[in-house]
């Protein structure tokens, strides 16, 4: 007897290919963010999936922080040729440099919150209409609510209280001059769906995942590597640790943890036994209870 | 653990915090194991705040600032977990602000809907508003839990009293699944684990119930029909000629070397290949995302719908809808909108109002003609064009439709064709 219903994760796949498809054709000029994260490169391969044998018909946008994992920028450059598509890259360096933001001061300082201003004005100068991002609501509580497609007004805002409503699989990409969208095909997976997946797909991801040695402080509960952007406090202590990272983002605020998954599968392994939310180790996160919902708002990603 | 074949269920919870939906969905969360040890240390330290004693599981459930502020749920949302048999996507809907439009939005994907019942007060009003749009947006499974049984002694003549006020006032909706579970929330009988203060219960718990509901027939694999959301055209050499028709089947099954009719040109070709991503396969069927190739080249555009031969929708320019209104900005009389069904899009009006519903009696009233906020109506509508559609009962894809206010881009209304 033949089966005709989908696994989950066939779901989720042909979910998100339909939400990148409806992109494609309802926008002008349609960018998929990447960070070199591993929610990216999913997104990513599943518009490879969706366009087959055409080429993925997005550029890539990277908003770059300056304060960068080398590694990812070295897989972001190798995926970009492999791919043959443009990459567009939004620095917060230059932002700084131009006066458009302001660096914080102090320990704790990140440039987190900076990337809102260059995201934006990258969506502006180079007349993004909708930008793709690699969003999952089970991330965070004000992530739980956002929409496939996601309306920004015409200062880049995202108006919790008064979204469109979305119903069946009809998606309302319609903007006045000078609004945008995002558009998020991975809303309805979960940390575990994103590794199984990977796993199940083999999907090249960076080396950072894995467990490696790495020289790290403890900070903010978690393991942070040591780089030129870290300022090291007097009393803290270098330790050479066999780490790993469940998410990737500014190299000055991801922590990582003590881990021995050094395989696809035996990261899936670790994450369903994790007792701890993968955000837990980001300290952009835990400035207050509603530091999601405050940068969304302002137009975060 | 190897949960690689494992099917995916939507369902919505619908109720108000008085019901204690919040804290049966956190009880859901807390004894499936899938709160993490981050999540319990700040509920914890906001229940003890609050001055709780213990956890507070509906807190788990908590949204953004104002809803925390003024402990109410203002949209929807999503919540995930699974099981070693299931995966499961939960649509929180809040009970009393905007319940209809938030409700219709949660039930449009829902495969079960979870009613929640106070043992204490029966079947209230709010009962047959949820369970009507239940059965309005034709949601297949329907799971009635009377909760708060602690609070009535686990009385089993109070949980039969119940059913059987439900079974009356529901005999005028069109239900075709529905189950009875006595529960718990806060004290945890028969949500995930069997209950051993009601043995006079022989059925499932509520965990059990959504992880066997049977749901592989819930999608129309009878009548085929692939809308086209977009062509694809490779600029490369190896695939000079290939011209794909990327979608995802709405309903049906498809298999290579089928005949099929183009709407609405009505050319008909035969399937030539089918593609989900490099991987060519025999047959594909709903909800699957592929590309179709033909035999003969026919210009095919967005919005065209490929289909059987031999099984073809209904092409209509006019037809009757159940209309929901969602939108602060009442309907104008004779306005045009556009009108979104599957991946095409036309213009329409709304030409008449047959009559309008009232929820909570389910009386039909005639002549009023004027469409609010979270209004329910039978309209006339015409459209520029003719679409290709189904009835939303044997079709909920290719039957559903939304109206776009052209002045504010906003989705103002939903609907469901009769």
């Amino acid at each position: 007897m033949k089966k005709y219903y989908l696994n989950y994760l066939d779901e989720l796949e042909s979910e998100a290919i339909y939400v990148l498809r409806e992109v494609w054709a309802q926008f002008e000029n349609p960018v998929i963010l990447f960070s070199g994260g591993k929610d990216s490169i999913l997104v990513t391969h599943l518009a490879k999936k969706a366009f087959y044998p055409s080429k993925i018909p997005f550029s890539l946008l990277h908003v770059d922080t300056g304060h960068n994992f080398p590694e990812t920028i070295a897989f972001r450059d190798d995926l970009v040729e492999k791919l043959g598509v443009k990459l567009l890259v939004g620095s917060v360096q230059e932002s700084i440099d131009e006066g458009r933001v302001q660096e914080e001061k102090g320990k704790n300082a990140t440039r987190n919150a900076l990337q809102i201003t260059t995201l934006l004005d990258a969506i502006e100068d180079n007349k993004i209409d909708c930008a793709i991002g690699g969003g999952r609501r089970d991330e965070e509580k004000a992530r739980a609510k956002e929409r496939f497609f996601s309306h920004r007004d015409d200062f880049g805002q995202w108006d919790p209280k008064n979204q469109r409503p979305e119903l069946w699989n009809l998606l309302n990409g319609k903007y006045f001059e000078g609004e945008h969208f995002r558009a998020f095909p991975i809303s309805n997976w979960t940390e575990m769906d994103v590794w199984n997946y990977i796993k199940r797909e083999n999907i090249q991801i960076p080396s950072l995942y894995f467990a490696h040695q790495r020289e790290v402080v403890w900070r903010n509960s978690s393991w942070i590597p040591v780089s030129d952007f870290l300022k090291l406090e007097e009393n803290e202590e270098v330790f050479s640790k066999k780490i790993r990272f469940r998410t990737l983002g500014d190299i000055t605020i991801t922590g990582g943890i003590e881990s021995d998954a050094d395989t696809l599968e035996k990261i899936a392994e670790e994450v369903s036994t994790m007792r701890k939310t993968e955000r837990g180790d980001r300290s952009d996160d835990k400035r207050s209870e509603t530091a999601m919902e405050d940068r969304k708002k302002q137009g975060y990603f | 653990m190897e949960i690689s074949n494992n099917q995916l269920l939507r369902f919505t919870t619908a109720g108000s915090v008085d019901d204690g939906k919040s804290t049966l969905i956190g009880r859901l969360l807390y004894d499936s194991k899938s709160i993490f040890e981050d999540q319990l240390e700040s509920v914890t330290a906001t229940s003890s705040k609050k001055g709780h004693e213990g956890v507070d599981l509906a807190l788990f459930t908590d949204g953004l600032k104002d809803e925390r502020e003024q402990g109410i749920t203002i949209d929807v949302a999503y919540r995930y977990f699974t099981t070693p048999k299931r995966k499961f996507i939960i649509a929180d809907t809040p009970g009393h602000i905007q319940y209809t439009r938030n409700m219709v939005t949660g039930a449009s994907t829902a495969n079960a809907a979870v009613i929640l019942i106070d043992a204490r007060n029966g079947v209230i009003e709010q009962t047959k508003r949820h369970s009507f749009i239940a059965s309005l947006l034709n949601i297949p499974h329907l799971v009635v839990c009377v909760n708060k049984m602690d609070l009535v002694d686990y009385s089993e003549e109070v949980f039969n009293k119940i059913t059987s006020q439900f079974e009356e006032f529901s005999s005028k909706l069109l239900m075709k699944d529905v189950r009875f579970i006595p529960i718990s929330a806060l004290e945890g009988d028969n949500v995930v684990n069997k209950s051993d203060n009601m043995s006079w219960y022989a059925g499932g718990t509520l965990l059990n119930v959504l992880e066997t509901l049977h749901i592989s027939s819930d999608i129309n694999k009878i009548d085929a029909r692939f809308p086209v959301q977009t062509v694809l055209r490779p600029q490369s050499d190896e695939f000079r000629d290939y011209r794909g028709y990327a979608g995802r089947i709405a309903s049906g099954i498809y298999r290579k070397g089928d005949e099929v009719a183009v709407l609405p040109s009505g050319f008909t070709s035969k399937i030539k290949s089918i593609n989900t991503g490099e991987i060519e396969v025999e047959e594909a069927f709903a909800p699957m995302s592929v590309a179709l190739t033909l035999e003969d080249d026919i210009d095919i555009s967005r919005g065209d719908m490929i289909v059987k031969k031999n099984n073809q929708p209904e092409p209509s320019q006019e037809f009757d809808v159940m209309l929901c209104w969602l939108n602060n900005d009442a309907a104008k009389p004779r306005a045009k909108y556009i009108i979104q069904h599957t991946s095409n899009e036309e213009r329409a009006m709304i030409k008449s109002v047959v009559y309008k519903v009232d929820i909570n009696s389910y009386e039909r009233e005639e002549g009023d003609e004027s469409l609010k906020m979270n209004d329910i109506a039978r309209v006339k509508i015409r459209t520029t064009r003719r679409l290709m559609i189904d009835s939303y009962r044997d079709n909920r894809n290719t039957g559903s439709i939304i109206l776009i206010d052209e002045g504010t881009n906003e989705t103002v209304a939903a609907g469901m064709i009769v």
